[in-house]
């Protein structure tokens, strides 16, 4: 299937669960979903599709968070890129793990960096951060502040 | 057969607490794995969003000391696809030749630590001593043997000068025959092949389904290079084969690394030669508000990089995503069912970060026996001499 | 102490340890090695076990997962041991000072004879750089 056929299909297939189609350049599609239909939609694209799922990047804002699954279309050369919005404080989306092993850690960083909740996870725990990190501290939000009081943060010259 | 827990992992063997990898087995085979990472997190993110974005270009490079170009060359390709902009010829081939040069000692410095964990230590110091050369001539080309600091938003920061591309290019030639002798010795011991054929096999699904990259899925059959689906820098301008192999074993890994560095030999010396004049940077001066990704074949697989900006000279948001980060979770597809003596080479298979092989330690919970980093490999090692002499061999 | 570790330093055995580094201290170091740079004519080993060092390498910058281990371990290393660290980011952190995961640079956890610095340093100069070492010990036993 050639690019605007894959784009055409979609914009036909997930008519109620696309927000917004941005074709941003021939190799870049941004595609807003609601939040409910992100595994309908993930599946489609890693099962039916054959792309390959890249990473999850989770974004902090004023009063939302993003994630954007991205995926790539290796044959014809394109990056799709699924943006859900979560309105602080209701951060939870359901979780891709379960449906392909790839977002398994990838979700799980997102977790403990950005204190988003993917429910059904089979295995939310820790991954980057010491155990002795508190809890509820999410250092990637943009209210993140030095909580170490033992922490040196000039070099003394 | 009782279960026993054996943590692979960092520093002392005496510790309790869970170290990088630890294996259940049940007499000899592992059954199962437990993967514990977060050892060199230093906080990348959240550090570019402090710094502006040529800053950032120095901070990406020491992710990985030896994806030292991948990094950067992700990360400006993510900040120019935000306008997007297109860089010049001349930058598009200096970048090739610094990447390749990259892949090159990258894949030998992999072979070296592949044969000193097979037991092949001569195989570890010629190839080391191979990989010399090929630093001498980034040195040359860069500057420095390894934070080769030589990408910027929009282009290149130093020029190549044509008068050291005929010494680089006898230097690259003078290594080409020593590697056709290293991959003939491969290919041709038989006990090199007993140890590593059929051994830690992972299946296409699985590298599917853990979205493997890299190496580590082109060995099982799936014919992924980024610098093959989504071309970038001069990829399409030169003649060259991605290399895919369909049994996924650990042989598999090690001889298409052998085949991927005669490619970029190929391709470094295409670039070399036919270096176009001209400009070396599109000259940018301010990055509007918008979001851009950025990919790049690194040794190991896709390194993926996404910047959003809001018209300010730092980036608001920066994720990196290294190609090791998909990788290590199949290390729990290829292990289980496999023996202890193994475990050192399957995971050495995957390429992770050196650091995540080189500190392995084995504690036995019942028996308290102790084994520390020498001792795993001479487990590997031990059972090369004993196929060696199975074979009637030295 | 002093007749000891002049004693040590015909054969230095040295263990490396990194403590979230990116590794290009680490293969620099490793590079010492190889034939090119060869250490081991001045009686440099490479040892797995910490209870057999007298010189600890220390690269990267003190994470705060590793930074429990490392103090813990500089306890069982068997004294006297000398350490030197290797890099910018085993110096002051370098360019993570700012990091929310690096709270203190090394020379804070554990006592540090040397410092060689170089984002890597390169072969050459970690060679010189234990000649300093021996030197410094030298001068210190006598």
């Amino acid at each position: 299937m050639t690019r605007d056929e894959v784009l055409n299909d979609l914009r036909a297939r997930f008519a109620g669960d696309i927000l917004d189609l941005v074709e941003k350049s021939p190799k870049r599609v941004y595609i807003e979903i609601r939040v409910e239909s992100i595994r309908d939609v993930a599946l489609f694209l890693f099962k039916d599709l054959g792309g390959r799922f890249n990473t999850a990047s989770g974004v902090d804002g004023r009063s939302q968070m993003e994630i954007l699954y991205h995926f790539t279309l290796e044959d014809i050369n394109l990056l799709i890129s699924l943006r859900v919005r979560l309105e602080k404080p209701n951060l939870e989306v359901e979780s891709l793990a379960p449906l392909f092993e790839a977002a398994n850690w990838v979700e799980r960083e997102i977790h403990e960096l950005l204190g988003i909740n993917f429910k059904g996870h089979p295995d939310l725990r820790r991954l980057l951060l010491p155990d002795d990190w508190p809890r509820g501290v999410y250092p990637l939000r943009q209210d993140y502040r030095e909580w170490d009081p033992e922490a040196i943060r000039d070099r003394g010259v | 057969m009782p279960r026993t827990i054996v943590p692979i992992g960092p520093y002392h063997p005496l510790q309790e607490e869970p170290e990088f990898f630890s294996l259940t087995v049940e007499g000899e085979k592992v059954v199962d794995i437990d993967v514990h990472i977060g050892y060199n997190h230093r906080g990348i993110e959240k550090l570019s969003e402090m710094k502006t974005f040529d800053q950032a270009t120095f901070v990406v490079e020491r992710i990985c000391g030896i994806c030292s170009t991948s990094h950067p060359l992700a990360f400006v390709q993510a900040v120019e696809d935000i306008l997007p902009i297109e860089v010049p010829e001349r930058a598009k081939y200096i970048r090739t030749i610094i990447a390749e040069g990259e892949r090159v000692h990258s894949h030998l410095l992999w072979l070296g630590l592949a044969g000193h964990f097979l037991g092949y230590n001569t195989v570890y110091m010629w190839t080391w001593k191979l990989r010399e050369e090929i630093l001498d001539v980034m040195e040359i080309l860069s500057g420095n043997r390894n934070n080769y600091g030589m990408f910027k938003p929009g282009g290149v920061r130093r020029d190549l000068k044509a008068d050291d591309i005929p010494g680089v290019l006898k230097k690259i030639d003078s290594i080409v025959p020593t590697l056709e002798m290293l991959k003939k010795a491969i290919m041709d011991d038989p006990v090199l092949q007993a140890r590593t054929k059929g051994i830690g096999i992972l299946s296409r699904e699985d590298a599917i389904n853990y979205s493997a990259l890299g190496p580590t899925a082109r060995a099982s059959g799936v014919a992924r290079d980024v610098r093959k689906n989504c071309p970038y820098a001069a990829y399409d301008r030169v003649d060259w084969d991605m290399i895919v192999l369909q049994n996924g074993d650990v042989f598999d890994k090690l001889v298409l690394r052998v085949l991927e560095t005669f490619e970029s030999i190929k391709i470094l010396k295409h670039c070399l030669t036919k270096l176009p004049p001209g400009e070396i940077d599109a000259k940018l001066t301010s990055i509007p508000p918008g979001e851009g990704i950025g990919q790049h074949e690194a040794p190991r697989g896709e390194t993926f990089h996404y910047v959003r900006s809001d018209g300010t000279n730092r980036p608001t948001r920066h994720k990196v995503r290294a190609p090791t980060f998909m990788n290590l979770p199949t290390y729990k597809a290829t292990i289980v069912g496999e023996t202890l003596s193994d475990a050192t080479i399957i995971l050495a298979a995957i390429d992770p970060c050196y650091c995540c092989t080189e500190r392995i330690a084995v504690r036995n919970a019942t028996g308290m026996k102790l084994y520390n980093g020498e001792d795993l490999v001479k487990l590997s090692v031990e059972k090369t001499e004993k196929l060696r002499k199975q074979w009637g061999m030295k | 102490m002093g007749l000891k570790l002049a004693a040590l330093l015909k054969s230095l055995w040295v263990f490396h340890l990194s403590t979230g580094s990116c590794n290009n201290c680490d293969i620099e170091v490793l590079d010492c090695l190889t034939p090119r740079f060869d250490v081991e004519r001045f009686g440099i080993l490479l040892v797995g076990s910490i209870k057999h060092a007298d010189v600890l390498l220390v690269t990267g910058s003190a994470n705060r997962k590793s930074m429990q281990r490392v103090k813990r371990l500089y306890e069982q290393v068997p004294k006297p041991c000398l350490v030197v660290a290797i890099g910018e980011c085993a110096l002051s952190r370098g360019m993570f000072i700012h990091s929310y995961n690096c709270p203190l640079p090394v020379d804070r956890i554990i006592p540090v004879d040397v410092y060689i610095p170089g984002c890597p340093p390169k072969p050459e100069a970690i060679i010189a750089g234990v000649l300093k070492l021996t030197a410094k010990v030298k001068g210190r036993a006598r």
